[in-house]
């Protein structure tokens, strides 16, 4: 008995589908649910869609998110901001350190699913190998980015005066439509490392790993509301992406000229912080670095007098 | 009682604002500064003739010819008249710029580029006191502080991007810098020699050719700019300065070379223009409203405190973006507070922007004044008193008595919109968490204030604050090196400071 359990689901050959076992155990499908403020909802909506690999074959009833859970998410991310963007920045790191552990631990079924998803085995080994090694390029950087970027600047006057960045606050992302984890986890990675909270839109036609990633961070001490991670249509939902008033930065990652330009106009609305993600390569070195963690930051001044008795100089 | 004891003019008593204080005038004079009769269109380095004939600006019968006149506000004479660019005129001088980019400034060592920007805050310390005179004179604002800060920290904001220029490599860690190309840029009326310095300092350090257009009303001190550089020998084309309303702005948003806009004004004009180049790879830098929060605790030093609220409101007439128009008293403090601010604003000297003495001088233009009535009336309408300062006002001219409205909620108007003038509206808190609630509850975040001898309050209240500067124990304080801008809908990007240099750089690996 147990020897037919591991065949069946394990078992993978080259071409990613399963090998026929004679096995008569009915295989547990997955539900594939969304994630909001820490909880695995369905859509209210009560809508499902049904992606399929280049052969056909369905993958899962995938929910059909809502502009209502959005906006579900919009407050859950909302909610969770001044308490993200409050820890330590080495607590951060920590953090985003564990979501690569629990990624690694479950590496193998990311894999399976990538290759449900039209991947090679060795390709999908390659893209989760990235995604871990990607988190923890972002956990290191959690506690560095400030001291890169901030200033001290040496005013003329009296006055002791320094630049930080802080995080814009609530970010909302289309996340990259071909790279199914890999382009996930480089868009999340660098808003939550600079203490933004976000709310993803995974990639439409490959959305099993986004659900199970959720899963990941759900079981890595990310607070909940940091990542909120919805599935369904850009196609429906991009506009009320860039539409929200309580929505401060928006992320779009594909290369579609007239999409872009109604973000960009719809941006306006409040004057989100937008930016087009649409020439990375995600499964190379450019697809990572700090100013990518820069953008979703405010470049905050604070000056202070400093007394200056007198006329008098340094004491020292 | 008091009265009597003020007649007598004795040394020995305490000040006493009942009395009538006067200073004698010390009016600077005209004479040090030129103003020609009439200004055109400086474009590829020479005075450009605009291409006339029908305005930019359609239905408008006074500006007939291709010229629109520029008035002092302090008494409604013309100063002189400038060229309205239309859609022509501003292709040929994005067209300058193309050029002087391609062939010259993108081409010039960094260091030779460094030394052009140096040479012109050199000429503009030489002229400090004509810009300075014609700032005042055009613009409304007390010579007191085109003299002492419009000019200086525009001299200085061009010397220290001189520096950067040669020395981009150090900025960006592990990146290469590349400049963008033409920039379009449109300022304010507020601060019009600086803001010029703000936006053409780094865009030229950093390798890229301008088209500036000034504000209708201010558009004399760019103008002086433009003189100067054109004496300086910068390549022609380099920068170009083009004057006109909002369809020459447009002009600038909508042409299809340019590269990048960066733009000083109203959130509603900043949204536009984000509509407009919607769709365009133009990169854009917006510096935008505000309604800043200065907060005081009642562990703070109440003379200075009451003193920085003064100035971060009715500096340049609170015809300032990061002006500190709302302020929050702690509850225990509020009675004392108020009281002072009335005494302090009763001896303000509103009056003739030319003379040293004066605090207070014109509002810039009569649409504003228009405003600030309409803003006025809103508070008294609402519910919230207003009390204004006794001073006396000039005949002619516009002008505003400084105004604070006390009783003022959270969801007033006038605690919510900008007002762009002298008007401060007081609001009260108890708790820490309440004043930051308060404060962070607008739609702005360009700038805030906070008052309090705690040093662990200070940083606890700075860190909460969503906005882009804040001024602890001090406000209204600008410098070069130090990075300007908002939050949320008081826009994006960042100007002076190292900060400063990204907007106007793409970053390559």
């Amino acid at each position: 008995m147990e020897k037919t359990i591991k065949k069946s689901s394990l078992t993978i050959s080259e071409n990613g589908l399963e090998k026929k076992t004679s096995s008569k155990r009915l295989e547990v499908l997955k539900t594939y649910k969304i994630y909001i403020g820490g909880q695995f909802p369905r859509t209210e909506s009560g809508r499902y869609y049904q992606p399929t690999n280049a052969s056909g074959k369905k993958l899962a009833n995938v929910c059909l998110s809502s502009r209502k859970d959005f906006r579900d998410a919009v407050v859950a991310a909302r909610g969770a901001a001044s308490g993200w963007s409050g820890r330590a920045a080495f607590n951060r790191g920590q953090i985003l350190y564990r979501m690569a552990e629990m990624l690694e631990g479950r590496k193998a079924q990311f894999i399976e699913e990538l290759i449900q998803q039209d991947s090679t085995k060795a390709k999908a080994e390659k893209e989760v190998n990235l995604a871990i090694d990607r988190l923890i390029y972002y956990a290191g950087w959690c506690d560095k980015y400030q001291q890169i970027y901030s200033a001290v600047n040496p005013v003329a006057t009296s006055h002791f005066n320094f630049s930080v960045p802080e995080p814009t606050g609530v970010v909302s992302i289309i996340a990259p439509q071909a790279d199914s984890l890999l382009g996930l986890v480089s868009v999340i990675a660098p808003v939550i490392a600079g203490g933004n909270t976000c709310i993803v839109l995974a990639s439409e036609t490959k959305p099993l790993c986004s659900v199970t990633f959720a899963e990941v961070l759900n079981s890595s001490d990310l607070p909940g509301g940091v990542v909120n991670i919805l599935t369904g249509k850009p196609s429906e939902l991009t506009s009320w992406f860039v539409d929200h008033m309580d929505v401060n930065a928006t992320i779009y990652c594909e290369s579609n000229s007239d999409v872009q330009k109604m973000m960009r106009e719809k941006s306006a609305l409040n004057l989100k912080r937008i930016f087009f993600y649409d020439k990375v390569k995600w499964n190379t070195d450019e697809g990572q670095s700090p100013y990518f963690i820069m953008d979703t930051q405010e470049i905050k001044t604070t000056w202070h007098p400093i007394e200056n008795i007198a006329g008098s100089g340094a004491g020292y | 009682m008091a009265k009597t004891i003020s007649k007598k003019k004795s040394n020995t008593i305490k000040l006493n604002f009942d009395t009538s204080w006067s200073y004698a005038p010390a009016p600077e004079s005209k004479s040090a500064a030129t103003i020609n009769k009439q200004y055109d269109l400086f474009i590829n380095g020479e005075w450009v003739k605009p291409s006339g004939g029908k305005p930019a600006r359609l239905n408008d019968d006074s500006r007939s010819g291709g010229y629109f006149d520029t008035i002092n506000p302090a008494n409604e004479e013309k100063l002189s008249e400038v060229a309205e660019a239309n859609v022509a005129d501003v292709d040929k001088a994005v067209k300058a710029a193309r050029t002087a980019y391609e062939k010259v400034w993108k081409k010039m060592p960094a260091k030779e580029r460094a030394k052009y920007v140096f040479r012109i805050s050199r000429m503009i310390q030489e002229k400090a006191r004509e810009l300075a005179i014609i700032e005042s004179l055009d613009g409304g604002k007390p010579i007191r502080e085109s003299r002492d800060f419009d000019v200086p920290t525009a001299a200085n904001h061009f010397f220290y991007y001189a520096g950067w220029a040669d020395k981009l490599e150090y900025a960006f860690p592990n990146r290469k810098t590349e400049s963008l190309g033409v920039a379009g840029q449109i300022i304010p009326w507020n601060f019009p020699l600086l803001m010029a310095a703000w936006k053409i300092a780094p865009a030229i350090a950093t390798g890229n050719t301008v088209v500036l257009k000034p504000a209708e009303t201010t558009p004399l001190t760019a103008l002086k700019l433009a003189e100067i550089i054109q004496e300086s020998d910068l390549p022609p084309g380099v920068v170009n300065i083009v004057t006109g309303a909002g369809a020459t702005g447009a002009a600038i948003v909508n042409h299809p070379d340019i590269n990048k806009i960066a733009f000083t004004g109203s959130t509603d004009v900043g949204k536009i223009i984000q509509r407009a180049i919607a769709g365009t790879n133009k990169k854009a830098t917006l510096e935008l409203g505000g309604k800043a929060a200065n907060i005081i605790f009642e562990d703070a030093p109440i003379d200075q405190a009451v003193e920085g609220v003064i100035n971060g409101i009715y500096f340049n007439q609170g015809h300032v973006c990061c002006a500190g128009s709302r302020l929050y008293v702690q509850e225990s403090i509020a009675k004392q507070v108020i009281k002072k601010l009335r005494d302090r604003i009763e001896s303000l000297i509103v009056g003739d922007p030319l003379d040293k003495n004066t605090d207070i001088g014109a509002i810039n233009s009569r649409q504003q004044l228009e405003t600030i009535h309409k803003y006025l009336d809103i508070g008294k309408k609402e519910g919230a008193e207003m009390y204004q300062s006794s001073c006396s006002l000039p005949g002619r001219g516009f002008w505003c008595r400084p105004t604070l409205f006390t009783n003022v909620a959270q969801s007033n108007r006038i605690a919510q919109e900008e007002i762009f003038g002298p008007v401060l509206a007081i609001l009260t808190f108890r708790t820490d968490d309440e004043v930051i609630e308060k404060a962070n509850n607008s739609p702005y975040g360009l700038s805030a204030g906070v008052w309090t001898d705690k040093g662990s309050k200070i940083f606890n209240m700075t860190r909460r604050m969503r906005a882009g500067v804040v001024w602890a124990n001090t406000f209204n304080k600008f410098d070069p090196s130090s990075p300007f801008g908002g939050y949320k809908e008081s826009g994006f990007g960042r100007e002076g400071g190292l900060h400063g240099l990204l907007p106007y750089l793409n970053l390559v690996n």
